[in-house]
């Protein structure tokens, strides 16, 4: 519904809520989720599809969400952002096995390996692999990360 | 409102006009400044400058213009629409070049600028500092050499790639004050130069630093807070924000710098290395910032942890057109290791004498000096006992050199490494800490948290030193430059070292405070009181004791009355012992301790394609204490990691124009999880009798030895010297294929 000149009333299923905010079509999800939607959590690193802090999950699956457009985002799409996931788990994981440093790609590869922990719990080296390399970490060396990953599966 | 910046297509070019006419025009535009509107030089060392190009532009990113507007949108649309008309001018990229007298001057009025007394420019040439270092006699000590070698090394520019990129948020208000968010390692510097170059008094600006997204001294200094200031100031003070782009954050900002050095070694049949003549030449790029002081410090420990006898060193820094450089992990240590520690495997294979063996013969001690005849006291670590542990881990007696089938083949190499934390001498740290009414801890210094974990481990020693559960330590994350205790900057691996101290010393000074008014109300010495699980105690007698936090806002006694108050713990540290270098020969004392260690790499090399894989990466370093276990062996790792990117991927690829042509993260490549090795890492304990608890910095550590170890490894298995960096799968290919 077009409510004036350039903006769009768009319906968002974000963390398991309804919201309606206006957006522009030439808005990335990213930017609607961080400045529309005030969910900080999913981080811009690159806007070019290259580092994964802003993964987010749509429909289970991973997303760099400043690679998609909000309006492109059906109604009934269910949206998933770091402050949607509750799984304890994971991020005792990270914590424990020091997953993180400075914190800045943590939100990315905690929904990464969420996604991946729902598809597979006990995922090969490949589908680790896959999910994993998708997203840039520059402070950890990919150790804690990894040592997360595998104490997951070990529960 | 929202800040934008236009950015030099050229790498040297006159700014013959810039047109703002046409973008002004646009609704929700409100100022578009450019160099001439502020016309002043910043430089944390050099005041070399502007924070928007003047007159001409000196490398290709360089901010020309900034727009402010009422949304980023509008902003980086408005940029586009600024028209500006260069001349170019003739670039030089090679260092080398760049020392040739018909080079182009990169700064044609050097001698006008401020510097600090410690750094030595040369006016009329591209050179910005030039630091010698002369020990021994150079002479004799190459005629007493029997074997020598001199060979040449290099790598290009490239970028830190903190995860977050830069950005600041500015606002003055009506009454004068500046308050700045910034993503900083350095906000007191931030703060003083800021006052500094604009002339604003210290208490009037407000720097705030809360956790910053990686730092790897990429956001020491002074970064975008000089031009938002004047963003916000165009605005009359309104609060302006200014987020780098990452684009801009790798090649607008500056990233690490750019080496060549050259490399001759003397030494006996035996492996005793008699004599170092050494020359390094540092590529600035267009500006100096920290690099003069990178320069600096590759001459302090220009010959890596060995004892030799007889050195001589010339370290420049060189301006050139590349993207500036500002501090970097390793902070010109990495460039000297790669430099020596290839020329040693160089050296060894001349002697034949196993690399590893000939680090071992000349291992620097206790009782040796370093290149600037400072004497390595009793603090020295254990160099010879890193190595031995080094082979254990990466199996070196097993072979260096191991055919895994016809095509590929598995080589090993081994890298020393050394560094002091490069700092002025009066380098300080303070630390207050503050009670709450459950007796729990509030810790306040002015180290930033970058990812380091340093404030873990000042939690940890506050929790030890009170002897209360780390639970009830709460650090001030957030360092605030009007109320954060002053510390220099979170670099240079010295947080916990010197924040640690203070810390130290807060609590000294809290328990003391603790314990004389227990002593009235337990009516006993002072001396006869300890502190346990949140109580201060009657030694010898444990049923007298009182809750700590029945005291630590002041003691109230059954009818009311009440001594004591809050409880504030002050702490404080100073370097000590620290002088500046002489110029002609370097002799001084400006390392406060040298952190000392060994690392070797497996690699495995399949030589049809030139593709390989780092196996195994080995770290031991003499730590003095290991404070965290854990956060210690993750920061090594996390530097051995960057240490690979370094080796095998990164650099700035330039066209003839001198134009970075890999400016964004698709083509400038850093490892990804699955490139990751096996890693190793394991510490030497000889304490540091001046560090907390005979603790040393390691936060940079892991990245020093990498290069060298690596690419003495890829050397081995192509069975060719390799010199330059990065090696791409791509370059060992043409190795093989030469």
């Amino acid at each position: 519904m077009k409510i004036f000149e350039g903006f769009f009333e768009k319906k968002f299923n974000i963390n398991g809520e309804t919201k309606k905010v206006l957006i522009k079509p030439n808005e990335t999800l990213l930017r609607v989720i961080r400045e529309k939607l005030g969910l900080s959590g999913t981080k811009i690193g690159c806007e070019n599809g290259d580092c994964g802090a802003c993964t987010i999950l749509i429909n289970g699956l991973p997303v760099k969400s400043c690679m998609i457009l909000a309006i492109e985002i059906g109604d009934d799409e269910e949206i998933l952002t770091i402050e949607g996931i509750n799984d304890e788990k994971i991020k005792n994981a990270f914590i424990e096995e020091e997953g993180f440093q400075c914190g800045f790609c943590t939100s990315g590869f905690i929904v990464n390996t969420f996604a991946l922990m729902k598809r597979n719990p006990k995922p090969d080296v490949e589908l680790i692999r896959e999910y994993l390399d998708s997203n840039l970490c520059r402070c950890t060396g990919y150790d804690g990360i990894e040592k997360a990953v595998k104490r997951l599966i070990d529960k | 409102l929202h800040a934008r910046i236009l950015t030099s297509p050229h790498a040297h070019a006159k700014i013959k006009s810039i047109d703002t006419s046409e973008a002004k025009k646009v609704d929700g535009v409100r100022a578009i400044i450019t160099g001439k509107d502020y016309p002043i030089l910043f430089g944390i060392y050099l005041g070399d400058k502007p924070p928007l190009a003047i007159d001409k532009v000196r490398y290709f990113g360089e901010p020309v213009a900034a727009v402010v507007a009422d949304s980023e949108e509008i902003a980086e649309s408005v940029v586009k629409l600024i028209k500006v008309e260069y001349e170019p001018l003739p670039v030089v990229g090679n260092p080398l070049d760049a020392l040739k007298e018909n080079a182009p001057l990169i700064h044609e009025e050097m001698e006008k600028y401020s510097h600090i007394s410690s750094i030595h420019p040369e006016p009329g040439t591209n050179i910005a500092n030039r630091t010698k270092i002369r020990k021994g006699n150079i002479e004799k000590g190459f005629e007493e050499a029997e074997v020598i070698i001199e060979d040449q090394f290099s790598f290009p520019p490239g970028d830190h790639v903190a995860m977050e990129p830069r950005a600041v948020i500015c606002e003055i208000l009506p009454d004068g004050i500046v308050i700045l968010h910034s993503s900083t390692q350095a906000p007191f510097v931030v703060r003083n130069l800021l006052s500094k170059f604009f002339g604003i008094p210290h208490e009037k600006i407000r720097v705030i630093s809360p956790k910053v997204g990686g730092g790897f001294g990429g956001k020491a200094g002074i970064q975008l807070e000089g031009l938002a200031l004047i963003l916000s100031k165009s605005v009359n003070g309104k609060r302006i924000k200014l987020v780098n782009k990452r684009e801009e954050d790798l090649i607008s900002s500056p990233g690490r710098i750019g080496f060549y050095g050259k490399v001759k070694i003397g030494a006996k049949k035996d492996g005793k290395i008699m004599a170092m003549d050494i020359l390094y030449v540092f590529d600035s790029g267009a500006y100096a910032d920290y690099a003069v002081n990178i320069s600096r410090g590759a001459a302090v420990s220009c010959t890596g942890p060995y004892n030799v006898p007889n050195v001589r060193c010339d370290s420049l820094c060189v301006y050139t057109n590349h993207p500036f450089a500002t501090a970097y992990r390793g902070f010109g240590h990495i460039e000297l290791s790669f430099a020596i520690e290839r020329a040693l495997d160089i050296l060894s294979k001349k002697l034949n004498i196993d690399s590893a063996q000939l680090r071992y013969i000349n291992a620097i001690k206790k009782g040796d000096t370093t290149p600037t005849q400072q004497l390595m006291d009793d603090s020295t670590g254990d160099l010879k006992k890193c190595i031995e542990r080094v082979k254990e881990l990466i199996k070196w007696d097993e072979g260096q050199y191991i055919k895994v089938d016809e095509n590929r083949v598995r080589a090993k190499g081994i890298s020393c490494f050394w560094k002091p934390p490069m700092i002025p001498p009066n380098t300080d740290a303070g630390a207050i800490i503050t009670f709450n009414e459950n007796g729990s801890v509030n810790v306040s210094t002015g180290v930033v948290e970058i990812g380091s974990g340093t404030q873990t481990g000042i939690a940890q020693i506050v929790a030890s030193k009170l002897k209360i559960d780390i639970s009830k330590v709460n650090i001030v994350s957030e360092v605030i430059t009007d109320r954060s205790p002053h510390d220099w900057t979170t670099a240079a691996s010295r947080s916990l070292v010197m924040a640690g101290r203070a810390v130290i010393d807060a609590c000294d000074d809290a328990i003391n405070q603790i314990k004389d008014i227990a002593s009235s109300i337990l009516k006993c010495p002072k001396e006869d009181l300890d502190l346990k699980d949140g109580k201060v105690f009657v030694l010898g007698d444990e049923n007298k004791f009182l809750e700590l936090k029945d005291i630590v806002l002041g003691y109230v006694y059954p009818n009311g009355n009440s001594i004591g108050g809050p409880i504030i713990g002050r702490g404080k540290y100073i370097s000590r012992f620290l002088t500046d270098i002489d110029k002609e020969t370097g002799k001084g004392e400006p390392s406060l301790e040298y952190t000392i260690g060994a690392e070797a790499v497996e690699v495995e090399v399949d030589l049809r394609d030139g593709n390989y894989k780092v196996l195994k990466a080995v770290c031991v370093i003499d730590a003095g204490r290991v404070i965290n276990r854990k956060i210690a062996k993750n920061q090594v790792i996390g530097g051995m990691e960057m240490a690979i990117g370094f080796t095998t991927t990164e650099g700035f690829v330039f066209d003839s124009r001198e134009r970075v042509l890999n400016f964004s993260l698709r083509d400038f490549k850093i490892p990804r999880f699955s490139e990751h090795p096996e890693y190793f890492v394991d510490f030497i304990e000889t304490p540091q009798y001046d560090g907390p608890f005979g603790a040393r910095g390691i936060g940079e550590e892991g990245i020093l030895g990498i290069p060298g170890a690596l690419s003495n490894a890829l050397s081995k298995a192509v069975g060719k010297e390799i010199k330059r960096l990065p090696i791409t799968f791509e370059r060992v290919f043409n190795i093989i294929k030469e």
